[in-house]
């Protein structure tokens, strides 16, 4: 069944963002024939041509003096309104800050069943087969919506996405939002993740524990992360203490993470912090205790004090990377 | 203010999942309220302290989710409904049964957690939202109600972003909006004589099929290489580096 597939598109900091390419990809992954067209609801400087080279067929650029800043009634209004007109059967996005608040309210405006947090999406017997973490990973279940519009946000940093390929060609075309009444008003943004990496969806995650020992004691941390390009996270316990904000939480209360490499500092791995990360592909730590439960999930240990070992490790990475 | 806070009873977040026969086993697992909506609870009963009015709280589950109820009683809620749902209820489902109660209720405030942590969909709340037809303010760190506006510092992805919503809304609870209190004594006994109102999906006049199945259920497992590295800490930095890149390619 050729199924047309509606991706909704992100910008962040002016650049595209990585997971909505690999939504194209899961989108291509199960279009059978199918479109797949890239939606931009923002005012963002983005002409398009790069959500071609990564897979869309079409791009629709959505235009609105209120979708400048992301509000919940001016973004869904537009999307039901791309939503109706490009007649889609699954509509898709990254689960982002974004995505977690727009789809659901999308998915019931359009009584459709909706899969949070896909990790893995696939075709079996001509059905679309999604892979969602349960209990933050704990578990894993698949998953199907079984009538009517498939709507789906797709962790970052899971599906890998296409290589750019400059010499496909598509649609890019301009549209414009219907006005609407915003009931929420954005008043201002504070800044505050240091590194400027979004945790969940950062390749590389540097992690501190009980061990950091103060909020002082994350900085030789946020020196390593800089140097990888790293996001800076937390374990319960950290956060708890109030070495940092509970933004950077990781586990099964707090943020879950996939990147490609965990390091864990100061972690001594409460079954909690090890639901939030133990899907990470390469997971190191250092902890000072040998029996510390963290080692038993890590792929890589080293038995020893992080505020030796980290400023090392920060030194070695500039070598090599610098 | 009359305020409704949705909940939903978890698992302890120290619990061990086991998957037995294509399911979750759920015997002998200590359960909560999902800690989420405990936030929700808190902030509900500090807003009514401040500004008079009743929190209800409202759930679906079976027959142990009285147990979660009865805990935001005896932190300090007035009223508790339970919702008992029909066979495999998916999100789409669970929105339903709460609008439909909530509907044609005057409530100023439904309050939520962000997230739950089982399934961790983070879905039904905001379709109760769409559902009644209300706005909504998802993953609040701070909140401030006055003359028929919230305000609400939410988390944004790590950065903050300072809302304001006119009422009646839904706001979801973030970690760190507030520290929820534990019931006192009076606050338990007073809970235990407090009726619990149970209705059924029939009694809601709800009639929806879910629109989402699983098919299957696994537990993770991952092959680590639980590679301990040696020598001195200089030494091991050095291994590591090189391991990163030549063995595991990650960086």
């Amino acid at each position: 069944m050729a199924r047309n597939i509606l991706v909704v598109a992100e910008v962040r900091n002016g650049q595209l963002r990585p997971v909505s390419f690999e939504c194209i990809a899961a989108g291509r992954a199960i279009a059978e024939g199918g479109s797949v067209t890239a939606v931009l609801l923002s005012q963002a400087d983005v002409d398009g041509s790069e959500l071609i080279a990564r897979g869309a067929d079409r791009v629709v650029l959505v235009k609105g003096e209120h979708l400048k800043e992301y509000t919940p009634d001016g973004w869904l209004s537009a999307l039901q309104q791309v939503y109706l007109a490009e007649k889609a059967d699954v509509v898709l996005m990254g689960h982002t800050g974004i995505g977690r608040d727009l789809l659901p309210r999308f998915a019931m405006r359009n009584a459709a069943g909706m899969i949070s947090d896909a990790i893995a999406v696939k075709l079996e017997g001509g059905q679309v087969v999604f892979t969602r973490p349960i209990y933050a990973g704990k578990a894993y279940v698949t998953q199907i919506v079984t009538e009517g519009l498939i709507v789906a946000t797709i962790r970052p940093n899971n599906v890998a996405a296409l290589e750019a390929d400059a010499g496909r060609s598509g649609d890019v075309v301009q549209s414009e939002a219907a006005p609407v009444d915003l009931r929420t008003v954005v008043k201002e943004v504070v800044r505050q993740a240091a590194t400027g990496v979004d945790l969940t969806a950062a390749k590389i995650v540097v992690a501190g524990g009980r061990g950091v020992k103060s909020a002082e004691g994350f900085k030789p941390l946020y020196e390593l992360a800089e140097v990888l390009g790293a996001a800076v996270g937390a374990s319960r316990a950290a956060a708890d203490a109030g070495f940092c904000d509970y933004a950077l939480q990781i586990g099964q209360t707090g943020k879950t993470v996939t990147p490609d490499l965990y390091i864990a500092c100061g972690i001594s791995g409460a079954i909690q912090h090890l639901a939030g990360m133990s899907a990470s592909k390469v997971i190191v730590a250092i902890n000072k205790d040998p029996e510390a439960p963290i080692f038993k999930v890590a792929d890589y240990g080293i038995v020893g004090d992080l505020f030796e070992v980290v400023p090392l490790l920060t030194r070695e990475f500039k070598a090599l990377l610098g | 203010m009359e305020i409704l806070v949705l909940l939903k009873q978890t698992f302890d977040t120290e619990a061990k999942v086991t998957v037995k026969d294509g399911r979750v086993v759920d015997d002998d697992v200590t359960l909560v309220i999902n800690p989420y909506d405990e936030y929700a609870v808190e902030e509900a009963l500090k807003i009514r302290e401040a500004h008079g009015g009743t929190v209800t709280v409202i759930s679906v589950g079976g027959d142990r989710v009285d147990e979660a109820l009865r805990r935001a009683l005896a932190m300090g809620a007035d009223e508790a409904v339970a919702i008992t749902p029909p066979e495999n209820a998916d999100e789409f489902v669970v929105a339903n049964l709460l609008a439909a109660w909530a509907k044609g209720k005057s409530f100023d405030l439904l309050l939520a957690g962000n997230v739950s942590v089982d399934t961790g969909a983070g879905q039904t709340a905001l379709r109760v939202a769409e559902l009644l037809g209300m706005p909504h303010v998802a993953a609040a760190l701070k909140l401030e109600v006055a003359g028929g506006t919230a305000t609400v510092h939410r988390d944004a992805e790590g950065d903050t972003e300072v809302v304001t919503v006119s009422l009646p809304a839904l706001i979801t609870a973030q970690q760190g909006l507030n520290e929820p209190r534990y019931p006192s004594v009076p606050g338990i006994m007073k809970a235990k004589r407090k009726q619990i109102a149970r209705l059924t999906a029939a009694d809601l006049g709800v009639d929806v099929a879910p629109k989402t199945a699983i098919t299957s259920v696994y537990q993770a497992t991952q092959n680590r290489r639980n590679r301990m590295l040696g020598g001195t800490a200089e030494e091991q930095a050095r291994e590591l580096v090189n391991l990163l890149r030549s063995e595991a390619k990650v960086v």
